[in-house]
């Protein structure tokens, strides 16, 4: 279908569009921005994938959450004077270089394994009659990953403690 | 039928794995920092979405365990973000500054 090739491409040229705005702007309000565009493109490939509760989340969560809490944090430390300096350090160069090397790396196994990820295009979603994809997902976290869900639910105790902790002015 | 292949999904993810990683290494604010770690954690959330769909089916339905594990991905997300952004609000607090590399008590 060209309609679904159409939207991966759109898609993707939001996340990748996004993501190098976000890492180039000196003001870190603009970082936000282009950051909340690029969290929306992957939204919209879980929809393409027909993970439709993860395509809610993401903008619950992400746009709706943790990018308020990025904003909320921006205003309180005084960035102004950060946007007038040197944006990069000194080691930007190494540090390019080894990216340059890890994305050799990597675009070298894609290359030649490339056919070996086809699978996925001939599986279409199949949920089970009058389920939808909610329930399944549902299903699964409740049944088979009980106790991961557990742990993670430990885990945000933690840090909210601990972001309480971090941000009172005296313990 | 879906016509996009998995290795789409995967050299997007790639891309923007690089990206993110690009932000982490070269950028002094520590805003724009957290906001890259971000950028690798989604990378590897589409990566996690896209071998979902290629899993054995269970019981002739759809495996959503890979969705499941973007679920504990994202929690990981939140946690990381409430907990560095209170580090940095500390920080800012105590060093009057947001630049990685001029927190250096530390460095010999």
């Amino acid at each position: 279908m060209l309609i679904d090739n159409v939207l991966f491409y759109v898609f993707a040229a939001l996340v990748l569009g996004g993501g190098i705005l976000t890492i180039t702007r000196r003001n870190a309000v603009h970082s936000a921005v282009s950051l909340i565009v690029s969290l929306l493109g992957v939204a919209g490939l879980y929809l393409l994938q027909q993970a439709e509760f993860l395509f809610a989340v993401q903008i619950v969560l992400y746009v709706g959450g943790i990018m308020v809490l990025f904003l909320f944090v921006i205003m309180l430390v005084n960035l102004d004077q950060a946007a007038k300096e040197r944006q990069f350090n000194r080691q930007w160069l190494v540090a390019l270089a080894a990216v340059a090397a890890v994305a050799l790396e990597v675009g070298f196994f894609l290359y030649r394994g490339r056919d070996a990820f086809h699978i996925a295009e001939a599986v279409p979603a199949l949920l089970p009659p009058g389920l939808g994809n909610t329930e399944v997902v549902a299903d699964s976290l409740f049944s088979e990953y009980l106790l991961p869900f557990e742990v993670a639910s430990l885990l945000l105790l933690v840090a909210v403690v601990g972001s309480v902790i971090m941000a009172k002015k005296r313990i | 039928m879906h016509p996009i292949p998995t290795v789409n999904y995967l050299v997007l993810s790639a891309a923007l794995l690089l990206i993110g990683t690009v932000g982490v290494l070269t950028r002094r604010n520590v805003v724009i920092i957290l906001m890259s770690i971000e950028l690798i954690l989604n990378a590897v959330n589409i990566n996690l979405i896209a071998f979902s769909r290629s899993l054995p089916l269970v019981e002739g339905h759809a495996n959503v365990g890979g969705q499941v594990f973007a679920i504990f991905v994202i929690t990981d997300a939140v946690a990381e973000a409430a907990v560095g952004l209170g580090i940095l609000i500390a920080l800012f607090r105590n060093k009057e500054t947001v630049l990685a590399d001029e927190i250096d008590l530390l460095k010999w």
